[in-house]
């Protein structure tokens, strides 16, 4: 048995240990901090948002800049996607949001496509252009009817 | 054994339910002692370090082969779908949301909650604690309590350290063995791991495994037997009904947690 000075130093740094494990699951695993100061919120209306869920990355170029932070119905019926970004990121107006798959049967995810214009978003603006998820099964269930060119 | 079949069932039954709520007031005189003032600090801080310190070794160890195993596995799983670059994701999930605190809790239920048992089913049958109430000092309060205490006190922190130590097992495997891209390993954790949902549901998990074993363990040794053969089967059933009632438990949370 050592002697209670060094005892007591030993359990000090299990806790510290310990602690350190909890702060670094929940930082920086658990993303505590991602929807901190250091974000701000676009929305993106979609007709179609597929498997699309709340936490789903949001992408520019495959890049992870944010993710999605809420969805919900707006008035017209279609999806209204909020989408927290990291705030050093400058959009132009006219850039562009679509919903896509990761590999084959992956996850999907928000792609944005930054456009040309000079002037940028502001919080809480919308996107003006936007792309719907493409559903496989609805591609094949066309396939299947005939209609593989979608004019209905 | 005599009656008939219903009787005994009823008689069972009866017994079971006194047991549960004999455990039950046990469980609240140690809360109630844990509220007492004198803190019994030193007390605390030996059993912090004996359940706590001493378990390190192990649960990093274990956290560390159940994270390679985890990673092996899932990799030769999610490859057939084409979907190992998720590796990071599933080893994450797995262990933060079931394996770290039920594997803690298991592996100290045998570290630490049978030298609970032992120790305090020794007292009772050389009559220690009957000396201790002789001087009248609660043995509930000087003995028992600092050593629930503790168990419900490490039980959070040697969880998380499994958990980070398993994930950084399987990223040994993912990303040196198997050669999958160590970014690519991180950032499908970092997407997958959410703070309430995960994180907060493993360290509810493991706080509320380590009350479960602290009363288990303490409530058999307490009330051993006075012989060696009792002190022996009360070990050996504080081990088992400690370990399934975690088990249990784990579904429990799991299920009101909402998935």
């Amino acid at each position: 048995m050592q002697s209670s000075a060094t005892r007591d130093f030993i359990v000090g740094l299990f806790v510290l240990a310990g602690l350190l494990a909890v702060a670094y699951l929940s930082t920086v695993l658990g993303g505590l901090s991602y929807r901190g100061d250091g974000s701000f919120r676009l929305v993106a209306i979609f007709d179609d948002i597929g498997g699309l869920s709340q936490r789903s990355p949001v992408k520019i170029a495959g890049v992870k800049v944010g993710q999605v932070a809420e969805i919900a119905l707006d008035e017209d019926l279609r999806a209204r996607v909020a989408l927290d970004l990291d705030a050093r990121l400058e959009l132009p107006v006219d850039s562009s949001a679509a919903i896509r798959t990761a590999g084959l049967l992956g996850d999907q995810f928000v792609s944005l496509e930054p456009g040309a214009e000079d002037e940028l978003l502001a919080p809480g603006e919308f996107f003006t252009y936007t792309e719907s998820a493409l559903s496989l099964d609805k591609l094949v269930g066309r396939l299947v009817h005939g209609d593989a060119f979608g004019d209905e | 054994m005599s009656g008939t079949p219903l009787q005994r069932l009823g008689r069972n039954a009866s017994e079971w339910i006194e047991a549960l709520g004999q455990v039950m007031a046990f469980a609240g005189a140690i809360a109630s002692a844990i509220v007492r003032p004198p803190l019994r600090g030193r007390r605390l801080l030996r059993e912090i370090y004996d359940a706590g310190v001493l378990s390190i070794a192990l649960i990093c160890g274990a956290g560390f082969a159940v994270g390679m195993v985890l990673g092996l596995q899932g990799y030769t799983t999610l490859v057939r779908f084409g979907a190992q670059e998720s590796l990071g994701a599933v080893v994450g999930l797995v262990l933060i949301r079931e394996l770290g605190p039920v594997v803690t809790g298991l592996l100290v239920i045998g570290r630490a909650g049978s030298a609970t048992t032992a120790e305090i089913g020794a007292m009772v049958s050389t009559q220690q604690l009957d000396g201790l109430r002789m001087m009248s000092i609660d043995p509930l309060h000087f003995v028992v309590m600092p050593k629930a205490l503790a168990l419900l006190f490490v039980m959070p922190l040697l969880s998380s350290l499994f958990t980070v130590f398993g994930v950084f097992g399987g990223y040994v495997i993912g990303v040196q063995l198997v050669g999958l891209d160590g970014g690519s390993y991180m950032a499908s954790l970092e997407n997958a791991v959410d703070f309430r949902d995960d994180v907060l549901q493993s360290l509810v998990k493991a706080t509320v495994f380590g009350a479960l074993l602290g009363v288990i363990s303490t409530y058999r040794g307490y009330r051993s037997p006075p012989h060696a053969a009792g002190v022996s089967r009360s070990t050996t059933s504080a081990v088992v009904t400690a370990s399934v009632w975690l088990l249990l438990t784990d579904y429990l949370i799991t299920a009101f947690w909402g998935v």
